[in-house]
């Protein structure tokens, strides 16, 4: 065994099967994209190459500016929210709940499951004023309130997506961030609290920060996903009104697939790859001095 | 890394840059564009298809029930002989579909495709795929079926060329309830003043005046259209297209401006955002709005006694005049429907007969089993005609002038601008100036 896997040409020759479907389906795709942002057609027309004309678009196009806008503040709710709910609920089933939380844990779970288009939809009708008012405006009527038209603007578009999207995924982050907090030793937090600690200081000083790489790891993996925002969205409301909620990566669809500007496309969808490696690339910087510091 | 090392990775990696460069700068269009146009309608002497395939969009249903409807009757034969295959996609991924299928030379024989794409010097025009359907059907003998006035919407919509089967012909006007006017002491409007003054008088008496639906944003925006012919002329569209005119100048703006107010003054259906096409149908057939702009295909939900509660209160009227417009109530907004291509290339024998087939029935059928109207002859008369559905027809056959609508000359980008943002317009989150930039931008733009 050890001689099989000491030898080099052995490890070549059981990792090139996977090596080369991971090259033609991932490498190779992701080179090809990057090239045809040099270019402008459509698979009917076939493609001419234009030099930086599509890059320079980037700064000149205002629906990539506000498309680009729109998915860094969709990307900052949306992950402060995963992380603090994901992490509350991860508290609440170590600390309150322990041995009884797999219940109420699968509850949360649940509508990480759901379809994202079913609950896109389930959420249209819960928030609609016409043709008939949804239950979020038969309840502020309860109270008083004239049903409000949640689809008429980004501003409230945009309360509908960050509810809609943090209800169906806090509770894969709350999994996720529970599965780092019962590393934690018992003994650490049987000492802290000996020696005091309790409640919010427990968790400041002591769970906190042994809990830091699956908290680093679960923020990346939330802007990341946040940053590519697709399908929640599109079967929402598309992205209206207007441009009003549309994201980078709807946005770089629709100019694709719709708008037959295949070369603009891609390079919108260099955009995103560029957003999604510099913030990738900066906590992981950020978490290297605070585990130095350490 | 070793300098050798060092050097084979990145002659690896500039292997790996270098082949998907040189595969984009040669990947070419299905047939490279070199047989561009449609010019030549000759079937081919041969048939390459092997059934006659038609893709629509989903929600069209009434072309696939009359494609299936002539299958078992008046087209058995030919469909013996060319058996035929509906296939259905929505509408929002018939683009994305007809793109994908075109870069692979497979197209179906019939195809739905946006007016930009088929139109001469559209992309699919210019890779060779679209058929001259009048010149196929003068070979064929039977081009006397389409009727004078869908030849002359495709006309103009297709500044010449004709890559459409004009299997539907509309006309495009105010559907009113006759009974809530009537309760309300409110005569048919026949200029925009006195549509704006009914409106007022029904929203003070907490009827709502207009329905639209903001998901399906055109039936808004075409409202802007119907203004801007009344107030500029029949030219007024066509003047954008030819460069004489800009969507930002200041008589463009008050159109799109004057549908704001009537939005911000109620006179639309609370909500109309979040209401999709069938609910709007739906409003009017319920008796729950007053009036609607629409097309003739509406006629086919009115005549269906499942969906009509409201029964022969539902009425026609022209889009009103406006006072002092170089246009008339008199020029009447037509299309024919949804383009349906052809291909080019699967043009033979066996296809051949089917369309003969088509266009010489489907205008009777059409009319026959879902009152509604075609762009081809009506040859076998059809007695017993709901009132309504004769009222429509008289006013097609009578039409002198026909204009066009609003996006009908419009790119594909300006096109689902007009639509998506019609919404945030009438409910005023988006001003006119900025609707009109938006979409002058788009025409601009390559």
């Amino acid at each position: 065994m050890n001689y099989v896997l000491g030898n080099k040409k052995a490890i070549a020759v059981f990792l090139a099967p996977a090596l080369l479907v991971y090259l033609a389906v991932m490498v190779i795709p992701v080179v090809w994209s990057f090239v045809y942002g040099f270019y402008q057609g459509n698979p009917i027309l076939g493609f001419e190459f234009t030099g930086f004309d599509n890059f320079t678009k980037l700064f000149t196009d205002d629906t990539t500016r506000t498309a680009t806008v729109f998915t860094l503040q969709y990307a900052a709710v949306i992950t402060i929210g995963q992380i603090i709910l994901g992490y509350s609920f991860a508290l609440l089933y170590v600390f309150v709940l322990r041995k009884s939380s797999t219940f109420v844990r699968t509850m949360v779970f649940f509508p990480v499951v759901l379809p994202t288009v079913a609950v896109s939809l389930l959420f249209a009708r819960m928030f609609q004023v016409a043709p008939q008012v949804g239950p979020v405006n038969a309840l502020l009527g309860l109270f008083g309130i004239a049903p409000i038209d949640w689809f008429d603007s980004g501003a409230h578009a945009f309360v509908v997506i960050v509810v809609m999207d943090l209800w169906r995924t806090m509770g894969f982050y709350a999994v996720l961030l529970y599965a780092g907090l019962i590393e934690v030793p018992e003994e650490i937090i049987e000492s802290a609290r000996l020696d005091g600690a309790s409640g919010f200081r427990l968790v400041r000083h002591i769970v906190l920060p042994l809990s830091l790489p699956v908290l680093l790891s679960s923020i990346i993996f939330s802007l990341n996903s946040a940053f590519k925002v697709f399908d929640s969205i599109l079967a929402l409301n598309n992205g209206g009104p207007g441009t009003a909620t549309t994201p980078l990566n709807l946005y770089m669809f629709q100019t694709s697939f719709i708008y037959s500007d295949y070369g603009y496309g891609s390079t919108l969808a260099m955009l995103i790859t560029v957003l999604c490696l510099s913030v990738t690339l900066l906590i992981f910087r950020s978490s290297r001095r605070d585990l130095t510091k350490a | 890394m070793s300098r050798s090392n060092r050097s084979r990775t990145l002659a690896a990696l500039t292997a790996v840059c270098a082949v998907p460069m040189l595969v984009a700068a040669c990947s070419g269009g299905s047939s490279g564009g070199a047989s561009g146009g449609s010019t030549g309608g000759a079937p081919a002497a041969v048939d390459k298809a092997k059934e006659f395939s038609v893709l629509l969009t989903t929600e069209n249903s009434q072309t696939p029930a009359m494609f299936k409807s002539l299958a078992a009757g008046a087209c058995k034969a030919e469909n013996d002989a060319l058996p035929l295959k509906i296939d259905q996609t929505p509408s929002a991924n018939m683009q994305q579909k007809i793109q994908l299928l075109a870069g692979q030379n497979a197209l179906p024989v019939m195809f739905a495709a946006g007016t930009s794409l088929i139109a001469p010097g559209g992309d699919l025009d210019k890779a060779g795929q679209v058929l001259n359907i009048k010149d196929a059907l003068t070979q064929l003998g039977v081009y006397d079926q389409v009727t004078p006035s869908a030849a002359g919407v495709v006309d103009k919509l297709y500044s010449g060329g004709f890559p459409t089967v004009p299997l539907q012909s509309n006309i495009e006007g105010l559907f009113y309830n006759k009974k809530i006017l009537a309760d309300h002491g409110i005569p048919v409007p026949t200029t925009v003043a006195e549509l704006t003054a009914a409106a007022d008088k029904l929203k003070a008496a907490g009827v709502t005046p207009f329905t639209a639906s903001g998901k399906t944003g055109w039936t808004i925006s075409r409202w802007i259209g119907a203004l801007l012919f009344r107030s500029l002329g029949p030219n007024a569209m066509s003047d954008i297209k030819a460069g004489k005119a800009k969507l930002t100048d200041p008589q463009y703006v008050a159109a799109a401006q004057q549908l704001q107010d009537m939005g911000k003054a109620g006179y639309f259906s609370n909500g109309v955002t979040n209401i999709d096409y069938d609910t709007e149908f739906s409003q009017m057939l319920n008796g729950q709005a007053a009036m609607m702009y629409m097309g003739s295909w509406f006629l086919a939900q009115v005549n269906d006694p499942k969906l009509n509660k409201v029964g022969d209160a539902i009425a026609f009227a022209k889009f009103p005049g406006v006072n002092g417009g170089k246009g008339t109530i008199e020029e009447t907004p037509a299309n024919v429907g949804s383009p349906n291509a052809m291909s080019k290339p699967l043009f033979g024998p066996k296809v051949g007969a089917w369309l003969t087939c088509i266009v010489k029935n489907y205008g009777s059928a059409s009319l026959k089993e879902q009152g509604s109207f075609s762009g081809l002859k009506v040859n076998t008369p059809v007695p017993n005609l709901p009132p309504l559905t004769t009222q429509v027809q008289d006013v097609i056959t009578g039409t002198k002038t026909s204009v066009l609508w609003f996006e009908a000359l419009f790119n594909q980008k300006a096109t689902t601008d007009a639509s998506n943002n019609a919404a945030p317009l009438l409910t005023g989150n988006m001003s006119a100036q900025d609707y009109m930039a938006k979409l002058q931008a788009d025409l601009d733009s390559k």
